[in-house]
């Protein structure tokens, strides 16, 4: 579907590009790696501090109910965010090499996606001895994969606005703030559904949140142990596969000009 | 058979004078805001199998723009470019280069961006590195490379995809003699094999010595484009220092 009549290696130059992203990033701290895990976990310990002593909570494990809902959030907005300056970051390529620029945004949320993957793969083994293995878990790369569908979709979309018009990655910096409280991170759909009539608005605009989606069906599968109902998954797929197409279609037609704004 | 026709070529660039609002961008107004700054206009040439053509021209006469849409990197604003063959370009020393990778990481990063597969990269890995002659620094990053280092291991990268098509900007005036001479034999023996090249360089005895044929831009506009001999003459005659004022004596 990538870049027709492109005689390129495309997962060539995906993986190199994305190599590059993700080495580049960690490749002078001594620590490396390391501090993508440090950011969850700290931020873990202090939601759980508040959420224990200063407001109760009725949640079991939650500091793992917690972390189900940061790594989907930290992933999603870094993912989107790194996507979005991509093209203005990778200006000197764009406009010196012809290839599918497609891939510069793509490179951008995959390198993200190597971090949420290890991660994940680092969560599981406690979910493990915490909750219990589960056949469940299977899911779990099929919801993965369908957020970093939605993401790149997203982030081809905003990475060719921010050519035009740089301000925009400072639109999807504040939007990643403002999800911080939109999405159920420190709470979850059960308290959203006890509230009255009133709340009715909120309801719905977290049940059409593709991101909240996302922690809830994680929660489902690993922390309460539940079948994932039809109508979320076919939401998800929906809106992954909705924003995929938009984002290729709108970068197809905004790149003719990229060199000439970059 | 390769071959890049050019046919009616024109590139207008959009100067900012303002600050753009996003009003202004989609609204109709939006040219009031915008002066358009033509750096190429009506350019039509075509270059066949077996011909190195040489591009010169003052500073902003459009050189670039023109090998940037012939590269492909940049759409024009009217009139085509027909381009058969496999492309490999060269646009300016040390793109694609980061300087945190070390030097065999970039081997990787530039072919394929440049379009080669892995296969052929793996394949060809030892002949890029001994055609740069930069063996020794292949594990240091690329920031502690000299210009010319990266000027040798970019032009190794493009010669190896073996473009029927071969375009450089600038690229010959940073090495020193021995990678020049290197330069002139994988053109020309790139050229006697069918192939073309187009390039475009401030130096113009290395055009002279490399291009038969010669094309001068001006402001935008083909002014000269002939044998090499006759337009560097005319092209020299130009660009000299204007004599002193000769008086009415």
């Amino acid at each position: 579907m990538l870049a027709l009549g492109s005689s390129h290696d495309i997962l060539y130059a995906l993986a190199s590009l994305t190599a590059k992203d993700f080495k580049v990033r960690y490749r002078n701290m001594s620590l490396g790696i390391f501090w993508s895990l440090m950011n969850p976990l700290i931020m873990m310990s202090v939601l759980t501090f508040v959420f224990t002593f200063v407001i109760r909570n009725t949640e079991k494990h939650f500091p793992l109910f917690l972390l189900m809902g940061l790594l989907p959030y930290n992933f999603f907005c870094l993912a989107w965010t790194t996507g979005t300056i991509s093209l203005a970051d990778n200006a000197a390529i764009v406009k010196k090499i012809a290839f599918p620029r497609e891939l510069v945004p793509f490179a951008g949320v995959l390198a993200n996606s190597i971090h949420y993957l290890i991660q994940l793969g680092l969560l599981l083994p406690v979910v493990g001895i915490v909750v219990g293995p589960s056949l469940l878990w299977l899911w779990l790369p099929v919801i993965v994969a369908l957020q970093i569908m939605f993401v790149a979709g997203l982030s081809l979309c905003s990475a060719a606005l921010n050519v035009y018009f740089r301000d925009t990655r400072y639109v999807v910096e504040s939007a990643a703030l403002v999800l911080f409280w939109l999405v159920p991170i420190f709470y979850s759909f059960g308290e959203i559904e006890q509230m009255g009539q009133g709340y009715s608005f909120l309801r719905t605009l977290l049940s059409y949140n593709p991101l909240a989606a996302t922690i809830f069906c994680i929660r489902k599968i690993l922390l309460y142990g539940e079948f994932l109902d039809w109508v979320t998954l076919v939401k998800l797929a929906g809106a992954s596969a909705a924003s995929m197409i938009i984002g290729l279609i709108y970068f197809r037609r905004a790149q003719s000009n990229f060199a000439d704004y970059l | 058979m390769a071959i890049v026709r050019i046919e009616n070529l024109s590139k207008r660039y959009l100067i900012h004078q303002k600050r753009q609002l996003v009003a202004q961008r989609i609204g109709k107004r939006r040219r009031r805001f915008e002066e358009p700054f033509w750096a190429l206009r009506g350019v039509s040439f075509t270059a066949r199998s077996g011909e190195a053509v040489g591009i010169v021209g003052h500073n902003g006469a459009g050189k670039s723009t023109l090998l940037e849409i012939v590269a492909g990197t940049t759409a024009p604003t009217s009139g085509s470019v027909e381009r058969r063959g496999k492309t490999g370009a060269m646009l300016e020393v040390g793109t694609g280069f980061h300087p945190d990778l070390t030097g065999a990481e970039n081997i990787h990063l530039n072919a394929a961006l440049l379009g080669m597969s892995k296969a052929e990269t793996q394949r060809k890995f030892a002949s890029i590195v001994e055609f740069s002659g930069i063996a020794d620094f292949l594990n240091e990053p690329a920031r502690t490379y000299s210009t010319g280092m990266m000027s040798r291991l970019g032009f190794s990268v493009v010669v190896h995809l073996e473009p029927q098509i071969l375009v450089l900007d600038e690229v010959l005036s940073v090495g020193d003699r021995a990678f020049q001479r290197q330069c002139a034999e994988e053109i020309d023996r790139m050229v006697s094999g069918g192939g073309i090249a187009l390039l475009v360089s401030h130096d113009l005895e290395a055009v002279a010595a490399l291009c038969p044929r010669v094309i001068w831009l001006d402001h935008g506009r083909v002014k000269e484009d002939g044998p090499a001999g006759e337009v560097l003459g005319l092209y020299r005659g130009n660009s000299a220092p204007p004599r002193s004022h000769p008086g009415n004596g």
